[in-house]
């Protein structure tokens, strides 16, 4: 039943990434991303990393893509308005594309399909392993990541304050 | 500018302190205050099932009176027409053949006798100039309708009901 | 798969569904009657004996009202807005458990649709979805003040997350467990993480009453005062839609807050009562109680809105980002703190 589903899902997370390129309006666009994103949900839990799942349930799902939606949404974006494609740009964008097929067929090539890959610990994804297991090992990089971030925000807050005019 | 009758009050704007700041407490207070109200007598009524009582000169609806034999004491004089600042009453008036001598009190009556209440004022001036203490504004609250004929009140309607023996 | 586990989880989800709705349905009722005796009125009461059949006269009035679509809006996504709020205010009440486990016979029955055990993230997750029909209803309504509504509805649902999620952070490490169920069972008889975390608890609700659209916090809905809200271009059941999930909200995050703040299930001197009544009947007297802290929760709700008048947008942001995370973060230290002395010591 496993695979079944399996296959049902990807087959659902591939045409909706597909909509997501392929659909004219930009929030239709973004709807199917975030349909996209619930499938992704649906195949961590799959794979039994339900921490993951929820994670990306509330922060892709639930946070980033409303943002997304937020900034779509105010934008107005209408066929009038839309910047003129030039033949100029038309090409680029297919030489752009070619490139990045290209690469992706020459990196396909080169890997050949590895034994797969066998966790020692089947439920490493249930939430007292994880945390257990980036809280013990993996310590620092965890804690880095975090100073990463939190840089990224200050940075973000410094970017959005007015200058202050010298007042003394 | 110097306050003369020193009858003024300047509102003093202290910052908040540390527990008004919070909130919390006047929140706590205010919802005191609500729930307060939760038992208390509600101050509205089932409307036209219970009704409340009418003040002592309440002016409602207008009833044409009977004399204590059940003869209708209006003699169609005209009088309340005439007062009337609204124009809102109209009559015509007839006279009393002799088989309806227990029907009409004097040798004139109104055969027909229209108040508009769309244009009553409610002002109590009929009942005033009446001289044979005909008209009274002691009904109810006249109700509303949905047509404008509907509200010219006529006899049917103003007439009080005959005695009980 | 055993035949009777799926008949026990069918009619556990039929009855559920069938409490959440007459549940939102008696909450509009509820709503009136308690708005008009905390104004000293009487309230709706020419439906039935004390108008106890009004939510049904209004449900009629909503399917019977004439359907309008406006011209140029997003046909499909004005239909999904909706039946998403819809959804993601029904699915919630999937984790709660509801009671101690029933034994009927020899057969153990959980009062609990299913037991994940990241069940406090997964209603976090739901409520983080609830946002979605909000802004999709706002945006294909094709109004502009629908869209500047259904943004502000969604920025508010945003940013009151944080908090709620940063003072649930402070209950994990007093629970250890994000399982519904294992919460609920540790806060066995008077034991409630309430007397732990007043100032988590207080925290939470303050964004609860936001989450939902609640007053102080109904911003994305005060029809009087800064145009219809987000729910503005819709007319007929539609709107009904809206307004009910709004009231089922309501009851999920009741019933989350009794859960995880209040006990759930448990209450003092249940230990007696389950000696006395045996293992059929004393679990469903838990769930009786569960849900009186339940219908305590939502007459709250209704007791503040009829109370606090309604924040400004400004106050309203500077409450969540300035006051509500700093205090979250701060109690999380403190918790934090606190427990790493009392279990090295």
């Amino acid at each position: 039943m496993g695979t079944s589903v399996f296959y049902f899902v990807a087959t659902l997370s591939i045409f909706f990434a597909l909509m997501v390129v392929f659909a004219k309006n930009p929030i239709h666009s973004v709807l199917y991303l975030i349909l996209t994103f619930f499938t992704f949900t649906v195949h961590y839990v799959l794979l039994n990393a339900q921490f993951l799942a929820v994670v990306n349930f509330i922060v892709y799902m639930g946070a980033i893509m409303v943002l997304f939606l937020f900034v779509l949404m105010l934008l107005n974006l209408n066929k009038e308005n839309e910047p003129n494609k030039t033949a100029l740009l038309k090409v680029v964008g297919i030489i752009a594309g070619g490139c990045l097929v290209v690469t992706l067929i020459g990196s396909l090539k080169s890997v050949s399909i590895s034994s797969p890959l066998l966790l020692k610990n089947p439920s490493l994804g249930l939430v007292e392993n994880l945390g257990k297991e980036l809280f013990g090992p993996f310590m620092l990089p965890f804690e880095l990541s975090s100073l990463l971030l939190l840089s990224a925000m200050v940075g973000a807050v410094l970017l959005t304050k007015k200058e202050e005019k010298n007042n003394g | 500018m110097e306050s003369l009758s020193n009858k003024k009050k300047v509102l003093e704007q202290k910052p908040l302190n540390l527990a008004e700041r919070m909130y919390l407490p006047a929140i706590a207070r205010g919802l005191g205050t609500t729930i307060s109200h939760f038992f208390k007598k509600s101050a509205t009524i089932r409307y036209p099932e219970q009704q409340r009582e009418f003040s002592l000169n309440w002016r409602g609806m207008h009833s044409l009176k009977r004399d204590e034999q059940g003869r209708e004491r209006c003699t169609a004089c005209g009088l309340c027409a005439l007062s009337c600042p609204a124009e809102a009453i109209t009559m015509i008036a007839a006279e009393r053949k002799n088989d309806e001598k227990h029907l009409y009190r004097e040798e004139k009556y109104a055969s027909v006798y229209e108040i508009n209440m769309l244009r009553c004022i409610f002002c109590g001036l009929c009942e005033e100039a009446c001289p044979k203490e005909a008209i009274y504004l002691d009904g109810p609250i006249v109700p509303a309708d949905y047509l404008r004929k509907d509200f010219i009140y006529g006899k049917d309607k103003l007439v009080e009901g005959p005695l009980d023996k | 798969m055993d035949i009777n586990f799926v008949i026990e989880k069918f009619v556990l989800i039929t009855i559920l569904f069938a409490i959440s709705l007459l549940i939102a349905m008696y909450s509009t009722y509820a709503e009136r009657k308690v708005a008009a005796f905390l104004q000293d009125r009487l309230g709706p009461d020419r439906a039935g004996p004390f108008g106890i059949l009004q939510p049904l006269a209004d449900g009629v009035k909503m399917f019977m009202k004439e359907e309008i679509i406006p011209a140029n809006a997003n046909k499909w996504l004005f239909m999904v807005g909706p039946g998403l709020a819809m959804l993601c205010a029904c699915i919630g009440t999937a984790v709660i458990p509801w009671g101690q486990d029933m034994v009927i016979g020899d057969r153990v029955i959980p009062l609990q649709v299913t037991d994940i055990n990241v069940g406090l993230l997964y209603i976090f997750g739901v409520i983080s979805l609830g946002v979605y029909g909000v802004m999709i209803g706002g945006w294909a309504s094709n109004n502009k003040y629908s869209l500047l509504s259904a943004i502000r509805a969604a920025s508010q649902n945003i940013s009151y997350e944080i908090a709620m999620g940063l003072s649930i952070i402070a209950l994990l490490l007093v629970s250890n467990s994000l399982s519904l169920k294992e919460i609920v069972e540790q806060q066995h008889g008077f034991n409630w993480n309430f007397w732990y975390q007043p100032l988590g608890f207080l925290i939470f609700m303050v964004c609860a009453f936001a989450e939902t659209n609640r007053a102080p916090f109904d911003l994305p809905e005060c029809e009087a005062e800064l145009n219809g809200g987000y729910h503005m271009e819709y007319s007929s059941m539609k709107l009904g839609f809206y307004l009910f999930a709004e009231y089922i909200n309501m009851f999920v995050s009741s019933t989350v807050m009794a859960a995880l703040y209040f006990g759930g299930y448990n209450y003092p001197g249940m230990d007696y009562i389950a000696a006395q009544w045996g293992p059929t009947w004393a679990p469903l007297f838990g769930t009786f109680i569960f849900f009186m802290k339940i219908f305590a929760f939502i007459f709250f709700f209704m007791w503040v809105r009829w109370t606090i008048p309604r924040f400004r947008y400004d106050q309203l942001m500077n409450l969540g980002w300035k006051t509500l995370i700093p205090l979250a973060i701060a109690n999380i230290i403190v918790t934090g703190i606190v427990i790493a002395l009392t279990n090295n010591f």
